[in-house]
C-alpha cells in the first residue's frame, strides 16, 4: 500500500498509470516558468507546479495532469493554468479515452492575480467544451493541500470525482471562511470539523464525489479505471435534473448546521461513527443513504 | 533571492542521451533539483535560485562535499531553493543523481 496523500505530484502519476507508460508535455528541462514569480522575486517551479502529459491506463491512452501542492499549495498561476487549457484543447484533437486531473490546488495564484483567474475561468471552458465532445474528464482528490477555490469549481464540473477521506473539496476553505467570518463560524485547526466538512466522506454522501477510496494510489488507480466509460452529459435535461437534486438538497438540509445533522437527516445509524470507518466499512454502512 | 553558479572538474562524462531528472519540490524548507546532460567541456555546472541570501559559503561547502561522492561532468543541476537546510539539499542531490544514472522514475 502506498499513500495518495503522502506522495508528491510526480509519484503519483508515475505509480498510478501503467508502468513506464507517462510521458511528459512541457517536462522541467524546458523550464516554462513563472514570468510573474520572479518579478516578485520568489522562487518558480521548473513545471510551474503542474504536470502535464499522456499515459495509459488500464491499457487505454488517457491525458494526464497533476498538480503539485507543495508549490504554492497548488495554485494556479498564468504557466500552470495554460498547461491545463493546452492539454484539455489537446484532447479535443486526440480524443483519448478519458483525460484524468489529479488535484491538489488552493486555487488561483493570487501573486499572478489576474492572470491566475483568467487561467481558471479558460479552464472551465475547456473542460465542458472537451465533455460536450464526448471525453470524459475524471478528478481524484486526495492530495494534502485539497481542492479549493476556482479548481473546486473545476472539480465539479467534470464528469466524476474520486476522493479518499483525507481528500478535501470545497470552494472556499477553512481558513478563508475563518478569515473573513471569524472562528465562531468556523474554526479551521479542529480538524474534525474541516474534515467531515470538506472531506471525502461528506463529500461522497452529498453525492459530490462519486467513489470514496482508501489513501493508497492503488484504489485511486482502480477507481478511475472504473471510470474511464463514464459517458459525458451535458443535455439539457441532465443539467436541469442536477439544478432540481441541488434545488432539493438545499430544501432538506439547508438549516441545519453540521455535517453530523446532514448525515443524520440522511438516516444513517450513529453518524458519529462514520469518521472512524475505514472507506469499505464506511461504503457499506452508508450504503442506499446517499443524497 | 540569490543566485549562486559553481563549477566542478575532473569527473566522469556521463551518456549525453540520458533523460533529464527531477526531483524535490519547490516547498518551504525544501528545494526542487534539476539534473540533465549537457555540453560542458568537461564541467559539472550547478546553478542555485534560493530566497535564503547570504549562505553561498554553506552551498559551496554542501557542493563540494557532493562531487566528492559524484564525480559528475557534463552534466548540468539546477537548483530552485526555499530555504532549504544543507543535510536536505546534500540528500537532495544524492537522490537527484540516483534517479539520473538509475533511470528510475
Amino acid at each position: 500500500m502506498s499513500s495518495y496523500y503522502e506522495a508528491s505530484a510526480r509519484e503519483r502519476l508515475h505509480a498510478l498509470f501503467d508502468r513506464g507508460s507517462f510521458h511528459e508535455f512541457l517536462p522541467p528541462s524546458e523550464r516554462v516558468v513563472s514570468p510573474h514569480l520572479v518579478q516578485l522575486d520568489t522562487p518558480a517551479a521548473f513545471d510551474d507546479g503542474v504536470i502535464v502529459g499522456r499515459a495509459t491506463l488500464d491499457g487505454r491512452p488517457v491525458l494526464v495532469a497533476a498538480q503539485e501542492g507543495g508549490f504554492m499549495g497548488g495554485a494556479v498561476g498564468e504557466v500552470h493554468g495554460a498547461k491545463l487549457v493546452g492539454l484539455l484543447e489537446r484532447a479535443r484533437d486526440e480524443k483519448p479515452a478519458a483525460v484524468l486531473l489529479l488535484v491538489e490546488s488552493g486555487g488561483v495564484r493570487l501573486h499572478e492575480a489576474n492572470a491566475g483567474l483568467i487561467g481558471v475561468s479558460e479552464i472551465m471552458r475547456a473542460v465542458l467544451a472537451l465533455r460536450s465532445e464526448g471525453v470524459p474528464v475524471v478528478v481524484l482528490d486526495g492530495g494534502q493541500f485539497g481542492c479549493f477555490g476556482g479548481m473546486g469549481i473545476v472539480a465539479r464540473l467534470c464528469d466524476a470525482i474520486v476522493m479518499s477521506e483525507e481528500g478535501r473539496l470545497g470552494l472556499s476553505g477553512p481558513e478563508v471562511i475563518e478569515t473573513t467570518c471569524g472562528v465562531e463560524e468556523f474554526d479551521s485547526r479542529d480538524r474534525a470539523l474541516v474534515w467531515r466538512t470538506v472531506g471525502g466522506k461528506h463529500r461522497y454522501l452529498l453525492g459530490e464525489a462519486d467513489a470514496i477510496v482508501a489513501d493508497d494510489i492503488s484504489a485511486f488507480r482502480a477507481a478511475a479505471i472504473h471510470l474511464l466509460d463514464t459517458k459525458p452529459d451535458l443535455s439539457l435535461e441532465a443539467l436541469t435534473a442536477e439544478h432540481e437534486r441541488l434545488g432539493a438538497r438545499i430544501e432538506k438540509f439547508g438549516a441545519l448546521r453540521d455535517a453530523l445533522d446532514i448525515w443524520s437527516a440522511l438516516g444513517v445509524e450513529k453518524p458519529e461513527n462514520l469518521p472512524l470507518l475505514e472507506a469499505d466499512a464506511f461504503r457499506a454502512a452508508v450504503d442506499g443513504k446517499r443524497a | 533571492m540569490e543566485k549562486l553558479t559553481f563549477e566542478f572538474f575532473g569527473g566522469a562524462p556521463v551518456n549525453a542521451t540520458r533523460a533529464p531528472a527531477l526531483v524535490g519540490v519547490v516547498g518551504s524548507g525544501n528545494l526542487e533539483v534539476l539534473i540533465e546532460p549537457a555540453e560542458l567541456g568537461g564541467a559539472c555546472a550547478v546553478e542555485i535560485l534560493t530566497a535564503a541570501r547570504g549562505f553561498g559559503a554553506t552551498w559551496k561547502a554542501v557542493l563540494d562535499d557532493f562531487f566528492t561522492r559524484h564525480k559528475l561532468a557534463d552534466v548540468r543541476i539546477a537548483i530552485n531553493d526555499v530555504g532549504a537546510t544543507p543535510a536536505v539539499v546534500a540528500l537532495r542531490l544524492d537522490q537527484a543523481v540516483e534517479d539520473f544514472l538509475g533511470g528510475g522514475a
